[in-house]
């Protein structure tokens, strides 16, 4: 996507929201952004990653692809849903507790209402093969923003890495979350952490081999 | 107390369900039938076949209506707030501490080395929403929708929302 060469921003500096009229802006904006990554996102939580990053990256520009990925990562890390977790935080960061509690309520609100009123209203609609038809195409759909997402990020693994150590990382962290199934959350805790300790200067193969040992 | 135990019931599947809300729903079902008895297994996989239908997170679907069927808005207040705050205050707390730091050259190479593995995280995912597309549309269908809406997204840079729109009207049409 083209934003990728965005100058990195830095929500710190996220002066604007000083006046009243823009306050009211960014929530409203903050509302629809997760509203709509939230109402779209068919088949949970996880299918609404490229929508929420469709919209804080490209949408409305509120950060770059760099700090989209630490997030994700870190949501990824910690448990419990990860849709509200990303929204949550975004939210907090750029519109304080107020934007974080509507960038959740953007987020579960709609959904969570259509919910009660279908359950107590008509049981009989999810067993309508023509619901069932909508709620299954949409999946193929989330599958290519997926991939295309991927994509990306594969790019900025060459981008930031270099061939080499590009390839060797991803397939470190392929063998390691896919064949041998540790899950992603120690994984990234591993790398985290190893990024954290390691002295600067050391090469990051250890960090690689540190990851590897741990799974073993 | 009953709002006591809503809190929990939806406070531990939440802290100890990693990989996301859809990881949590066995925890969940262990909690609200085996537990507290408050649905039977029937009416819970009634509840998540509708939550799988209707978009948005899975998790916070479950716990505002079974806390809702429990404990009214309240109930439902508690049940989103338990499914949701613990993990996000972690998660603020940690990334306030992250970026405070964002100069030191460890943080920027925190930066960096998460990169290759959320690309294969995302890779997964991918390859899970082709594979359950394949299982419920088939192969044809899945390529017709796959490369129409690679086309309508990349190439011609329309919205997502129109995509997916569409994509309801399809699977209604086409698919029902």
């Amino acid at each position: 996507m083209d934003q990728v060469n965005e100058p990195v921003f830095t929500p710190m500096n996220y002066t604007y929201m000083k006046k009243g009229d823009e306050i009211v802006k960014l929530q409203r904006d903050l509302f629809i952004g997760f509203f709509r990554s939230g109402l779209l996102g068919f088949g949970g939580g996880p299918s609404a990653i490229p929508l929420v990053h469709k919209e804080v990256v490209g949408t409305f520009k509120w950060m770059n692809d760099q700090e989209f990925s630490d997030i994700l990562a870190l949501a990824n890390t910690l448990p419990g849903p990860i849709a509200t977790k990303m929204a949550g935080y975004i939210g907090y960061r750029l519109g304080g507790i107020l934007g974080m509690i509507n960038a959740i309520l953007a987020t579960v609100l709609p959904t969570i209402l259509m919910m009660l009123v279908l359950l107590t209203s008509f049981n009989q609609f999810k067993d309508n093969p023509r619901v069932q038809g909508m709620t299954s195409a949409v999946v193929p759909i989330v599958g290519v923003m997926m991939g295309t997402l991927t994509w990306e990020f594969l790019k900025k693994s060459k981008n930031g890495w270099g061939w080499k150590k590009g390839l060797l990382l991803l397939g470190g962290s392929f063998i390691v979350m896919e064949l041998l199934h540790v899950h992603p959350g120690i994984v990234v805790g591993v790398l985290l952490i190893a990024a954290l300790v390691f002295p600067d200067k050391k090469e990051k193969l250890e960090i690689k081999m540190k990851e590897k040992s741990e799974s073993l | 107390m009953i709002y006591i135990q809503i809190f929990i019931a939806f406070f531990i599947p939440s802290i100890v369900g990693y990989g996301g809300g859809p990881a949590s729903i066995p925890l969940i079902e262990h909690e609200v039938v085996s537990r507290y008895d408050w649905v039977t297994t029937s009416e819970f996989s009634e509840i998540l076949a509708l939550a799988n239908t209707l978009p948005g997170p899975i998790a916070t679907k479950m716990a505002g209506y079974i806390g809702f069927d429990v404990g009214g808005v309240l109930g439902a207040v508690i049940a989103e707030f338990a499914t949701i705050a613990p993990s996000l205050i972690l998660m603020i707390v940690l990334l306030q501490l992250i970026f405070k730091y964002k100069d030191s050259p460890k943080v920027k190479r925190l930066s960096k080395i998460v990169v290759p593995t959320v690309a294969i995280l995302m890779a997964g995912l991918t390859y899970d929403f082709i594979k359950t597309s394949y299982t419920s549309n088939g192969i044809v269908q899945t390529i017709i929708i796959a490369v129409v809406s690679l086309l309508l997204l990349e190439k011609w840079k329309v919205h997502p929302a129109f995509v997916i729109v569409g994509g309801l009207a399809y699977g209604a049409l086409f698919l029902g």
